[in-house]
């Protein structure tokens, strides 16, 4: 029954729009339905069809349901920006949540709960109340849901109205699936609120266990997530509680069964008897088992959840090691977590299966995965006495086949052998000196020359070896620079001969005299100061007994370990960190909140986050006047505590990245809000003012603007146009500003698109603006372009890579400036504020009194700035200096930099 | 947290929205496009199906040729958003008849808005059973009744039937015939050393039921595993019959299950959808009866010459036969020439996947054919590195045989009007991953 709706895709050529609203307003009803599917179609390939609201709105009226629904559906994308129009359809909601036929009655309530205008919002209260009480449980499993949509707009209302109350009542409804819905509504807004709210006693939760057996499959998740929080009294409690939850892991859908696997390890802990825990241990392993065999997203999903499970109760799969072994045609994903669960497992009983595995994956083709065997291979060494030794025979075997990353990956690995087992293997030795030329990479090559220098006096040419690396001493990364130091020290305190010493002078001129990095010359200068004072306390230092180190594939810490349990098959077991550390959104705080008398503990993730609450800037009260600031702020992103950059405006980031993309909001500028500079001065603009800056939230550029309509006629039709520009900025979508009224004002976030329209001729920050409206001529006017505004998030270097781009880049790309005005008093805010702006702090050294700072920052389409401040902190006068490949655009660059020091 | 999903996309692989469904609004509209730099653009994708990029992440999988992404801003459940994905485009194919594509969207596309609609709300998955959302979703729309005349609906009970206990059949269902067909699929995956040892192995089976049932009939299944007849015996206080038990290492169920009473009693009873469904699966890795041996020799003669020799031994009942044998023998790159001699099938040398390529439509059991080839390879300076030799892959099917010796004892079906069943059985092995290492 395949459709042919592909039709409703293809377009007339032009005036397409006005065609469309002839057809929808057709007397005909089924051209009527055409047009609104063209329509739907034209919004789905994301055209803006926003204009024909009315006549779309029109057509709500049906008795059709197929065409009601796609109606809704229209609304549901276009109301925000129509949100006058949208209390047309006010009236047909409300008649329909009064339909006779029950699907309409849902589908209102349903589609109300989605458009998020505040006008729709008044008017959703009396329908929902109606629905939650109505006969049909399909109706009130979806009131349930709405009720929780409602609170994501307005917690108050939902309180006041006493909607929390009729939800609690259905946690007793006859119907399965509206308890399960009702519990995941409750789960969720207790998971915004601070007070508590969905308490779960012993009594729901018997209730709840019993409506388990019924409920569709993801009324189970629903409900086995929920009580996941609930903790038993004593043991006794929690092996009833385990009893009737064991059943959940035969079940076909892996959610069901990672989330009773959840509930069970967190009753587990309760559980004193070893016997019942042995015998849930038992129970689990074969349904982790089982998700092994599922899509590969899921196994990848199931593997990282397992990964954590093995970490806390490793019995459960300890005897199922081979079904975490490779197949070959398993994606790369799926692979590198099995290897990992391999080591977490691996035991003297089965390692020689498990070498034999690991050593057939080192020779096959992906280069990461092999890596990753080679050292999989060495962490068993570390983490198995008994076995280290067949684990090194194997790894000598690799090294035999000579292929250079495996080789290179195996002395890393065996470094840390010797680390752990000193003086056990050094007969292997003289085997690895064999590929020391074959050696590249920054950490085989240190941990080959850390080898030498600490077996020193067993390798006889020791000193030739060393030797041969210091020629290219300058050259070479930090990391092999630091172990050359280190290791003809070593040499040269256990052979002071006259070779070794020569050599250390070599290296010690290098390590300080030619060397810009500053651990480096540190470490030096110690080494020569104890050499020239002290040659026995020297020794004491430099050749004394190391501290043996141990397996770190158990790395979790226990806390954490505790916290990630508890968040089974979520995201942030997949992530492996705690909730906060990737959820920015924060909890709200109603206005009758009291914060403390919520039991702590309940919810780890939010316990601990006032901070973000603090740093969200608009307070909790400014609630009533704007529903959207109530329920979410954006916490800032971690990297950058505290952003003083006039980067985040609250009100734009929160509703701003909708799905049409720009959204106005009717109250006047929040006072918080960062002000804009003005562009449009209302005395040039006939009474209009237009302020408007260019911002970077969230990895995107936006135009930020606020409108204010100062003149006697209210204006509409907003439309704006950017001319030819350096870096091609052009709208990425329709500006989209409502009616202004007379003495009102709006404001909107626009998103921009680089590389558009780009001009030629010579880099400039100039972005010329257009903006029209259908009453008042078009406006021109100029605004900036600070370069730091298109600095991309991943414009971090590592050192390593930093030293090389500068290096790489030829001395005519570096451009100095000086920057007498500016005064830095306090670095670390300085770099902070810097870091918000995506200008990335790579390394400090003194220079006599002065401080200098490197960073890196990048543009879009990889042009990378390199970039040096000198400065005395608290005394006037910047000097800066930056290398980047388009030395052309240093100007713009520097322009944004002061503007951004400034700030 | 439950939550799914706060949008879902479905993109062509050009990473063209062709349709999408925003179900809450912490995430924004252009937020695909992040995904499409970040990751579609990258050589990112396919390395991990869960990425943050900023405040959002992202869950994709790729269904022919159609990425389907989720993305989420709170700490959402990502099993139940795979599990949700899986189970939609299972729901689409029923509706398009099979076809799930960038042209089967495009095509359908206002259907695919309405099940959205109705089997997600709010980022938590509603019912997705295709056989209850058909009963008030079609493709033409179920026209609604006029609203002075309630009685007149078209699907009465819908709505009870989506939200009821027995969410998965309607009611009211007439056969002239009734009829259940039961297969048993079993995918052998076997890991075998070179050295002819078995690394790892196990069968994963699953129980495909067709149901032509009238009424509400409770069915009742039995196996010959070991635990369920063993409760069997127990219960009616009689020894075990005779005959090979197997044990099952794990089973799962379709939701039509009782799984409280399989936990208790260890019997397998439910209420089945109408239609095509499946039943359970399960998983054995003792006492696996492989199908088939392959013995290899493969030798390297200096640096252009390399001998080829299999033998392929059938190891079920000489009245049995297989269908479709494959055996595929990784050569390296650079093969020249090859010649082959067979005692069965045909071999070729197909150098798009750098295999001998030997194929045998009809295997009898207990006879085993041989292969042997010399392939010349072109001598290269440049492949410094050793050939590393993957796996040899073998498909194939086996009628009739299962190799964990599944088998069903009885298919039991109680309706209140009491009407005789006919039951039929099929058993097919295929070949899961069945590698051997050479």
């Amino acid at each position: 029954m395949s459709g042919h709706d592909s039709k409703y895709f293809s377009t007339t050529k032009k005036g397409e729009i006005p065609e469309l609203k002839e057809e929808l307003n057709s007397q005909y009803k089924d051209k009527r339905k055409d047009a609104v599917k063209k329509v739907i179609a034209a919004m789905t390939v994301g055209k803006d069809v926003s204009s024909l609201f009315t006549d779309v709105v029109n057509c709500m009226q049906t008795e059709n349901l197929e065409l009601k629904k796609l109606v809704y559906l229209y609304l549901i994308n276009y109301a925000k920006s129509q949100p006058d129009l949208a209390i047309l359809a006010v009236n047909t909601f409300v008649k329909d949540s009064q339909d006779p036929n029950p699907l309409i009655r849902a589908l209102a309530v349903r589609t109300m709960g989605c458009i998020r205008v505040d006008k729709i919002t008044e008017y959703l209260c009396d329908p929902l109340q109606r629905c939650l009480k109505d006969d049909d449980p399909y109706v009130r499993k979806t009131a349930a849901i709405c009720v929780a949509k409602l609170y994501d707009i307005n917690a108050e209302l939902v309180e006041d109205r006493g909607f929390l109350e009729s939800l609690k009542d259905l946690i007793s409804d006859n119907n399965p699936m509206v308890v399960a819905n009702a519990v995941a509504a409750l789960a969720e807004i207790q998971e915004n609120s601070s007070r508590p709210i969905f308490e779960i006693t012993s009594h729901t939760l018997s209730k709840l266990l019993t409506a388990l057996n019924e409920c569709t499959e993801w009324g189970q998740v629903f409900i086995l997530d929920a009580l996941s929080r609930y903790k038993a009294a004593d043991a006794r409690e929690a092996e009833n509680i385990v009893e009737r939850v064991t059943p959940r892991l035969q079940h076909a859908n892996c959610a069901v069964v990672l989330s009773a696997v959840k509930m069970i390890l967190q009753q587990m802990e309760l559980i004193t008897s070893t016997d019942v825990v042995r015998n849930l241990c038992k129970k689990m392993a074969p349904p982790l088992v089982t998700l092994l065999s599922a899509e590969p997203e899921i196994q990848y999903v199931a593997l990282r959840n397992i990964n954590l499970i093995v970490q806390r109760r490793p019995t459960i799969l300890a005897h199922e090691i081979k079904v975490f072994f490779c197949k070959y045609n398993d994606p790369i994903y799926v692979k590198m977590e099995k290897l990992e669960i391999m080591i977490k497992l691996a035991s003297d009983r089965n390692i020689d299966q498990v070498l034999l595995e690991f050593k057939e994956y080192a020779t096959e083709v992906d280069v990461d995965f092999v890596r990753k065997a080679v050292r999989a291979i060495g962490r068993c060494a570390i983490k198995l006495e008994r076995a280290a030794e067949r684990c090194i025979s194997v790894l000598l075997e690799l090294i035999k086949i000579k292929v250079n990353y495996v080789v290179q990956e195996a002395i890393i690995v065996i470094k840390d052998i010797f680390r752990r087992y000193p003086n056990t293997y050094e007969s292997i030795i003289a085997t690895l000196c064999e590929s020391l030329d074959t050696l590249d990479e920054p950490e085989a090559k240190a941990s080959m020359i850390w080898i030498i220098g600490e077996y020193a006096e067993r390798i006889d040419n020791a000193d030739e070896l060393l030797e041969s690396f210091l020629e290219s001493f300058p050259e070479e990364p930090a990391q092999v620079q630091l172990q050359l130091l280190t290791a003809t020290v070593k040499l040269f305190l256990k052979k002071p001969t006259e070779g070794p010493q020569q050599m250390i002078q070599v290296v010690l001129n290098n390590a300080t005299v030619e060397t810009d990095n500053p651990d480096l010359r540190d470490r030096a200068y110690i080494y020569w100061r104890l050499l020239s004072t002290d040659p026995e306390a020297a020794k004491d230092v430099v050749l004394a007994e190391k501290p043996v180190i141990s397996d770190d594939s158990n790395q979790l810490d226990p806390s954490l370990l505790d916290e990630l349990l508890a968040n089974i098959a979520t995201l942030s077991s997949v992530y492996h960190k705690p909730p906060e550390a990737f959820v920015t959104r924060v909890k709200t705080a109603t206005p009758r909140t009291d914060d403390d008398d919520y039991p702590n503990g309940s919810d780890p993730g939010y316990s601990d986050a006032p901070s973000q609450v603090v740093d969200g800037g608009a307070s909790p009260q400014t609630s009533s006047s704007s529903p959207y600031t109530a329920t979410r702020q954006q916490a800032p992103p971690p990297a950058a505590p505290a952003p003083a950059a006039p980067v985040p405006d609250l009100l734009g980031d929160l509703i701003g990245l909708d799905n049409s993309a720009i959204v106005p909001v009717d109250e006047p500028a929040d006072s918080s809000a960062p002000s804009l500079p003005i562009l449009l001065p209302a005395s040039t603009g006939q009474g209009l003012q237009i302020s408007a800056q260019l911002t970077r939230q969230d990895g995107q550029i936006f135009y930020s603007m606020l409108f204010e309509n100062n003149s006697q006629i209210p204006l509409d039709g907003f439309m704006i146009q950017f001319n030819k520009n350096t870096f091609g900025l052009a709208a990425a979508g329709p500006l989209q500003v409502p009616q202004l009224q007379a003495g009102t004002s709006a404001r909107t976030l626009l998103p921009m698109v680089l590389f558009q329209n780009m001009s030629a001729g010579p880099p400039s920050s100039i972005l010329q603006v257009a903006v029209k409206n259908n009453q008042q001529p078009v406006w021109y006017f100029n605004d900036k372009i600070f370069l730091h505004v298109l600095f991309t998030e991943d414009g971090r270097m590592e050192r390593g890579s930093f030293l090389e781009t500068w290096r790489s880049l030829p001395d005519s790309n570096e451009v100095p400036k000086d920057l007498p005005g500016i005064v830095i008093n306090n670095a670390e805010a300085t770099l902070d504020q810097l870091a918000a702006s995506n200008m990335f702090f790579i390394a400090k050294r003194k220079n006599a009194n002065q401080d200098v700072f490197y960073f890196s920052a990048k543009i879009p389409r990889g042009v990378p700035f390199l970039i040096e401040l000198t400065t005395v902190i608290g005394n006037p006068g910047v000097k800066c200096a930056i290398k980047t490949p388009n030395p052309d655009i240093a100007s713009l660059f520097f322009e944004a930099l002061e503007s951004l020091l400034k700030a | 947290m439950p939550v799914a999903a706060s949008a879902i996309y479905f993109l062509n692989l050009r990473g063209d929205v062709l349709i999408n469904r925003l179900y809450r609004d912490d995430v924004g509209g252009n937020m695909v496009d992040a995904f499409r730099t970040h990751i579609m653009q990258t050589k990112e994708l396919g390395t991990c199906p869960v990425r943050q990029i900023g405040g959002c992440s992202f869950f994709y999988m790729r269904i022919s040729n159609v990425y389907i992404v989720i993305v989420v801003s709170s700490n959402a459940n990502v099993a139940c958003a795979f599990k949700f994905v899986v189970e939609a485009v299972a729901l689409f194919k029923s509706y398009f008849g099979g076809a799930f594509d960038e042209d089967a969207i495009r095509n359908n596309f206002v259907l695919i808005y309405e099940l959205l609609d109705e089997i997600m709300d709010f980022g938590y998955p509603q019912n997705l059973s295709p056989e209850i959302l058909k009963l008030y979703i079609t493709q033409e729309g179920v026209r609604s009744p006029f609203s002075s005349k309630p009685t007149d609906r078209p699907v009465p009970n819908a709505t009870l039937q989506v939200t009821g206990a027995v969410g998965w059949r309607r009611e009211g269902l007439v056969y002239k015939k009734n009829e259940v067909f039961l297969d048993i699929v079993e995918s052998v995956n076997l890991l075998m050393s070179s050295k002819g040892s078995v690394l790892r192995c196990d069968v994963t089976g699953k129980i495909l039921m067709k149901c032509f049932l009238s009424g509400m009939p409770d069915l009742k299944l039995g196996l010959n595993d070991k635990i369920g007849l063993e409760k069997e015996s127990q219960l009616k206080s009689r020894p075990t019959k005779s005959g090979k038990t197997i044990e099952l290492d794990d089973v799962t169920f379709h939701q039509c299950v009782n799984l409280t009473r399989f936990n208790s009693e260890k019997t397998v009873s439910f209420v089945p959808p109408d239609g095509e469904f499946e039943l359970m699966k399960y998983r054995i890795t003792e006492g696996v009866n492989l199908p088939f041996r392959v013995l290899p020799t493969i030798k390297e003669l200096g640096r252009t010459r390399m001998e080829v020799n299999v033998k392929v031994k059938s190891v079920f009942g000489a009245k049995m036969f297989a269908l479709g044998v494959v055996i595929k023998i990784p050569v390296p790159k650079q093969t020249a020439k090859t010649s082959f001699q067979v005692t069965s099938g045909r071999a070729k040398y197909n150098a798009s996947i750098d295999c001998l390529v030997w194929k045998i439509r009809k295997f009898p059991g207990q006879t085993e054919p041989t292969m042997s080839a010399e392939v010349e390879l072109i001598s290269t300076m440049a492949e410094k590195k050793s050939w590393t030799r993957p796996p040899i892959q073998m498909e194939f099917q086996v009628p009739m045989f299962t190799a964990s010796g599944l088998r069903v004892r009885f298919l039991k079906v109680w309706e209140k009007s009491g009407y005789n069943t006919v039951e039929w059985v099929r058993y097919i092995t295929k070949a899961g991953s069945y590698e051997i290492r050479c």
